[in-house]
């Protein structure tokens, strides 16, 4: 299964990628293992990020079908109630899942997804660009690492012994950038140098502040992943499911990653929202789905929060679609979720009870969310928890999230 | 000049006047760009039209035959990556991908908006990029290309004839990205009130596809009556109110700041020093907008020469850059290679176009395929000489650890990559 082109990474080999990391001190000193997450904070729990850019309609998503005034102002984007055809996916018969969200529905079912309602980030922009940095960076401040990366560095008292951090894709998301560096996994392309010849590249880049430790993250995740992933997979379809089924399977192993983000695009529905808005559910859900079945017994000790930069207008526009807006929805999910129920403290659509006479108006601050699961999921301590958020102190973490036993 | 163009091509010599060749490439008209396979002239819009309108006329298609659209769209992509590996102006060039990268039109949305991509670049962008601002962004924003990637060819101003009769309304893409990435940002503290009066200035506006002629029109039954208030300036009623805003716009203050910090963290610097991005808007404010002024005025900056290789490439200027030191003029692989790298040009993911700092390029994963496609690439060129092309790429900014790593090389091949794969290369 191990590839010619990179040496084996195997628990007891080391070989020739301790050396080419500049590593081979824990060969000497006869470690089994390169303990990609020796954590004694995190522990066996997981926790997966889903940033879904573009803005998610989350009218759309988790319908008020109870609300009075949703019909009225959804127009012919309105979905119907639960039973009709076409009908939304009764959660508790107020809200109800878009029909797309198969899965997400029977783990509601199962009492382990948490749809989050009228949840906004503190910022009030209608800009996906502003939104977007706000909500990884998880401040105000122009800071240069996301809140995801500060909180990683308190699980990871070895800072460059472990890569508790994975990126899923080619992109590594302002949410995981900082100083605790973080691996990155993509598929694959065929043609590779041998060994020597990434380790004399390695020593020609190693100096350059940006280059270098890009390459050596690369050389030590991609050693990892071509361990963990059959080829079948590492040549497998690309998109979310494939991503997210990848992510699955490299945070499943003991000494895998901890913690994930992923990311999936084409929310930013302007127009015919009904019908472009349906595969992109389709895709998360199935992609949850699969990020699940990988995980297998994993799931057990995992959380996934799906979150996006703001919700859109409480209106449909003059194009069947909607604008950009304030509140909409998160999705928590996992083994360890109290879920089974909305979490929202409803607003209304009724008449002056928009925000700015066209949002949903936002009734709870995503931060809290994050920072309730900081705290009871991934048992941060307080300070770790506030690093993560700085000035945030008026935002309490929610609780409540987790189930006590897990 | 490693920072502004392109990167060198083999047996290429050097310039003897740097400055002069650099102001020369900023002054005057570019030479037309080659046109598309299958085709002896750059396409008309019209011309363009007419080939979508046919093929959607034929379609559904056989499988395995593609919409006509598409390959002249694929066709026009390849003869632009094919100009840059090989344009004797790459000065301008740099320019032109920095302005079509301000003002992003990405396949992404649609056929609309790709089809009329190619026309964009060549009628709008390309040949206003020493010019002044404004005569750009009026180009660039009543473009068909623009008015259908932000939806401008669905906005109806509500109190229209048409839009009380349809019961249609505004769509606030265009005038929110006009606001945010184009001209004023942010910062400038404009209100959803702001956005949501430019749009419906802007209505009535929109594209013609069926009848002559086509393109860019104005549709009085779609316009929004009455006048209009933008951060306290009002424009009348009717179609010439878009090109006065949009000159109003171009000109403010607040855009030439946002202007200044683009251009000098794609020139300078990825976080370029304030008095650096103040001199640039400076420059703008005392010439009405001029980006040829205020690229002569970077080109002469000191930070420029004390901070040599201070920009890491984007994957499409890494390629590039490696294709034309290796002489490679190829078009049909380069796209593909582009696209492993993380980029695929022409379909930028949002508005607000590529990311232009390393940190945003340097993830591991993609930074290990630039390493594999200089492996890649070096089994291609095994018929150059690495020092020559370590020369080419670098000249006297070769460091001497790279000299020695190209000299000690096991093979030829490995010699090569190595040079690829340097920061020397993947930095300009």
């Amino acid at each position: 299964m191990n590839p010619s082109h990179l040496p084996s990474l195997g628990r007891t080999r080391l070989g020739r990628r301790g050396f080419l990391l500049g590593l081979s001190t824990f060969a000497v000193a006869g470690r089994t293992s390169l303990a990609l997450a020796a954590l004694p904070a995190a522990g066996d729990r997981r926790l997966v990020v889903v940033l879904l850019r573009g803005a998610m309609d989350g009218l759309h998503a988790v319908v008020p079908y109870g609300d009075a005034a949703y019909a009225e102002l959804r127009q012919e984007i309105a979905l119907p109630e639960p039973g009709e055809e076409g009908g939304v996916l009764d959660c508790g018969g107020f809200f109800g899942l878009n029909p797309a969200l198969t899965r997400l529905h029977e783990g509601y079912a199962e009492g382990i997804v948490l749809p989050i309602h009228a949840v906004a980030g503190g910022l009030r922009s209608r800009s996906h660009f502003d939104a977007q940095d706000y909500l990884e960076r998880g401040s105000e401040q122009r800071l240069s690492s996301g809140w995801l990366n500060r909180a990683i560095s308190a699980m990871e008292p070895d800072e460059g012994e472990s890569l508790t951090g994975l990126s899923v894709g080619l992109d590594l998301p302002l949410l995981l950038r900082g100083r605790q560096r973080i691996g990155m996994w993509a598929p694959p392309q065929p043609v590779r140098p041998a060994p020597d010849l990434y380790a004399r590249m390695h020593s020609l880049l190693h100096e350059d502040p940006v280059l270098g430790p890009a390459v050596e993250d690369g050389l030590r995740e991609r050693g990892y992943a071509d361990g963990m992933l059959p080829s079948a997979e590492r040549n497998g379809p690309r998109g979310f499911v494939a991503l997210a089924s990848a992510a699955g399977r490299l945070l499943a192993a003991d000494d895998g990653p901890r913690v994930a983000a992923i990311e999936l695009g084409g929310w930013d529905t302007h127009a015919a929202q009904a019908a472009r808005m349906t595969p992109v559910l389709a895709q998360l859900d199935a992609g949850l789905g699969e990020l699940r079945a990988q995980l297998g017994a994993a799931w057990a000790h995992t959380a996934v929060l799906c979150v996006t930069e703001f919700g859109r207008t409480a209106r449909v526009n003059g194009n069947s679609g909607t604008d950009h807006g304030t509140g909409g929805v998160a999705f928590l999910l996992g083994g360890p979720v109290q879920g089974g129920r909305i979490l929202a403290d409803w607003p209304g659509l009724g008449q002056d009870r928009l925000f700015e006479n066209r949002d949903l108006q936002p009734t709870r601050d995503l931060r809290a969310v994050a920072k309730g699961l900081l705290r009871d999921h991934m048992r941060l301590p307080d300070a770790a928890v506030a690093a993560a958020f700085p000035d945030s102190e008026g935002v309490t973490p929610q609780g409540g999230l987790i189930r006590r036993a897990a | 000049m490693r920072r502004f163009g392109l990167g060198g091509r083999a047996g290429e010599a050097p310039p003897d006047d740097p400055l002069a060749w650099l102001d020369a490439q900023t002054r005057g008209l570019p030479s037309p760009l080659p046109p598309p396979k299958g085709w002896e002239h750059q396409p008309s819009l019209a011309e363009v039209m007419t080939v979508w309108a046919d093929g959607d006329a034929a379609m559904p298609f056989p499988p395995g035959r593609r919409h006509p659209g598409a390959i002249l769209m694929s066709a026009q992509r390849a003869a632009w990556l094919e100009n840059l590996l090989t344009a004797a102006e790459p000065v301008r060039e740099r320019l032109v991908l920095l302005w079509t990268n301000h003002l992003t039109v990405s396949i992404r949305a649609g056929r609309g908006a790709g089809m009329m991509l190619g026309s964009y670049l060549c009628d709008a962008v390309r040949p206003n990029v020493t010019g002044r601002f404004e005569d750009l962004l009026v180009a660039a924003v009543m473009h068909p290309a623009m008015l259908y990637y932000l939806d401008q060819t669905a906005s109806i101003g509500p109190d229209s004839p048409y839009g009380r009769r349809s019961r249609r309304g505004l769509n606030e893409n265009l005038a929110r990205e006009v606001l945010e990435l184009h001209t004023l940002s942010p910062a400038s503290g404009y209100t959803q009130a702001d956005v949501t009066e430019f749009a419906r200035l802007l209505t009535g506006w929109t594209v013609e596809r069926a009848r002559d002629p086509v393109g860019t029109v104005f549709r009085p039954q779609w316009h929004q009556p009455g006048r209009k208030t933008i951060l306290g300036k009002t424009f009348e009623e009717g179609p010439e109110a878009a090109e006065a805003a949009l000159r109003w716009l171009g000109t403010h203050p607040a855009t030439y700041r946002h202007l200044a910090l683009r251009m000098a963290r794609h020139m300078v610097a990825d976080e370029p020093p304030p008095e650096v991005v103040a001199h640039i808007e400076h420059v703008l404010a005392d010439t009405g907008g001029d980006l040829g002024e205020a690229t002569r005025a970077i080109f002469r900056l000191p930070a420029i020469e004390a901070e040599p290789l201070a920009k890491l490439r984007s994957p499409e200027d890494y390629v590039i850059a490696v294709l034309r030191a290796g002489g490679w003029t190829d078009p049909r692989p380069v796209l593909g290679w582009i696209r492993q790298l993380g980029q695929l040009p022409w379909v930028a993911p949002q508005p607000n176009g590529w990311p232009d700092t390393g940190a945003a390029w340097a993830g591991p994963e993609p930074m290990m395929r630039r390493l594999d496609f200089s492996y890649d690439i070096a089994g291609r060129m095994s018929h150059l000489d690495p020092m020559a092309l370590l020369d080419t790429a670098a000249g006297p900014l070769a460091r001497p650890e790279t000299v020695e790593a190209v000299r000690t090389a096991g093979s030829k091949r490995d010699a090569l990559s190595l040079v690829l794969a340097s920061p020397e290369m993947q930095r300009r």
